[in-house]
């Protein structure tokens, strides 16, 4: 297929500066960013087979000897492109803190458990129709210090693999409701109301398993479509 | 017809924006040695022993708008293979060799530096039917960054700098900020991501 990348769409992202997330401060150009047309190095991107990904890379309950604690969930969602086609062979990589709200890594010096029984990374590549599959727990809200009493709102960690080095993406799941939505930086970061919605899981009791675990659905959508003229869809 | 066809297909009101990789991203992306039991889908080694080409390092370090070091950032780098040939189904021109994949992806240590082991790339078509000159594309992710910078890696060596189409597009004096510069096997770059001396990123 003959991939486009329309520059418009890279609008739904957050500026590089955006002073209330401090970090961002030190870290953004000053400088204007140099346009420049899309070669094939642009176009193109790694491709992922089936081969490197593990059926039990997906189920972050059962990397260990025990069940993690929390709350179980599934989360589950296609990749889209933008007209709405589903991508397969997309690599889908997550990274969470537990359910109390710390992170395995080693530099996370929040006071908060470690749960022996979860690391909280876990990768999934999509099939034909776009879609990924995660069991996993519902992530804590956690400290931080950008600003005083800093809390960041529940939330997943996702890298997504498109077909191309331009559709690449990386970005954070949030859950319905959260009340810390109005007090995060890098949530609101994202000037677009309804951008930020779309970062935003859909609770979803089909996906919801009955005595077993709470389901969200979670559709991303890359950058990119398909430039080999074909029917509009229509909306009526 | 299309309704019935198509019924299953929605266009998207967008795209999903980008977030920060956040400061905890190395466990679930570059796990390496720290984590064992996490599959590693990318790392620095790019291109194994065998993979024919010119081997090389390609290092430096990550830096902010006071020029102190990055040490919680990701690059991640694209490139061809020693002919100039990607290996994506967009890219039609056969290949030698099927095991190389020209993905790399590295976190930056304490001191800022990141660190590949690849090839160096051959030349790949450009704009106007003309070839660019060797290049690695790079993004860079890290905490402070709400989306991924996108910037481009040279070589100090290669007479075709001067005839490529994307570097003629950058003014002269910022040129050299995305020219590594060659000592053995080694070509070091760093990143600069503000700054007078700021690296040259792409609105891409």
């Amino acid at each position: 297929m003959t991939l486009i990348l329309p520059r418009e769409s890279t609008r739904a992202h957050p500026p590089s500066l955006h002073p209330a997330y401090t970090s961002t401060v030190l870290r953004a150009p000053s400088k204007p960013l140099i346009l420049v047309p899309h070669t094939l190095s642009e176009l193109t991107g790694p491709v992922y087979g089936h081969d490197k990904v593990r059926e039990s890379d997906s189920d972050l309950t059962r990397q260990h000897d025990g069940e993690p604690l929390g709350e179980r969930i599934i989360v589950t969602g296609r990749v889209l492109d933008e007209d709405g086609r589903p991508v397969p062979s997309a690599l889908v990589e997550l990274w969470q803190c537990n359910a109390a709200g710390r992170y395995v890594h080693t530099r996370d010096q929040h006071p908060a458990p470690l749960d022996p029984n979860f690391t909280g990374a876990g990768r999934y590549l999509t099939g034909e129709d776009g879609r990924y599959r995660f069991t996993t727990v519902k992530p804590g809200a956690y400290p931080w210090r950008n600003h005083h009493n800093a809390w960041r709102p529940a939330h997943i960690h996702f890298s997504v693999f498109g077909p191309s080095f331009l559709s690449r993406l990386v970005t954070q799941m949030y859950f319905p409701g959260d009340p810390l939505f109005p007090f995060d930086p890098i949530f609101n970061g994202i000037p677009d109301e309804r951008a930020r919605n779309r970062l935003i899981a859909r609770f979803d009791l089909e996906t919801t398993q009955p005595e077993w675990a709470l389901g969200y659905q979670f559709d991303i959508v890359l950058r990119g479509r398909d430039a080999t003229p074909t029917e509009e869809p229509h909306d009526h | 017809m299309t309704t019935e066809t198509r019924k299953d297909i929605t266009r998207p009101d967008g795209i999903s924006p980008s977030q920060t990789v956040g400061p905890f991203f190395h466990y679930g992306l570059t796990p390496g040695e720290a984590y064992p039991h996490v599959p590693v889908s990318a790392d620095g080694h790019v291109a194994a022993r065998g993979t024919p080409g010119e081997h090389i390092v390609v290092t430096g370090r990550v830096l902010d708008g006071e020029g102190q070091p990055v040490p919680d950032a990701m690059i991640e780098i694209w490139q061809a293979d020693a002919e100039g040939r990607y290996a994506h189904p967009n890219d039609k021109r056969p290949r030698a060799s099927n095991t190389f994949m020209g993905f790399g992806r590295s976190d930056t240590k304490a001191d800022g530096t990141y660190r590949f082991e690849t090839i160096k790339p051959g030349r790949v078509p450009g704009p106007g039917g003309r070839d660019q000159a060797p290049h690695l594309v790079v993004a860079v992710f890290g905490r402070g960054m709400l989306k991924q910078l996108h910037t481009r890696l040279y070589f100090s060596d290669e007479a075709a700098n001067d005839g490529d189409a994307i570097l003629a597009l950058v003014p002269a004096d910022r040129r050299q900020t995305l020219i590594a510069t060659r000592d053995g096997q080694t070509y070091s770059l760093d990143i600069r991501l503000q700054g007078e001396d700021e690296t040259v990123f792409f609105d891409v």
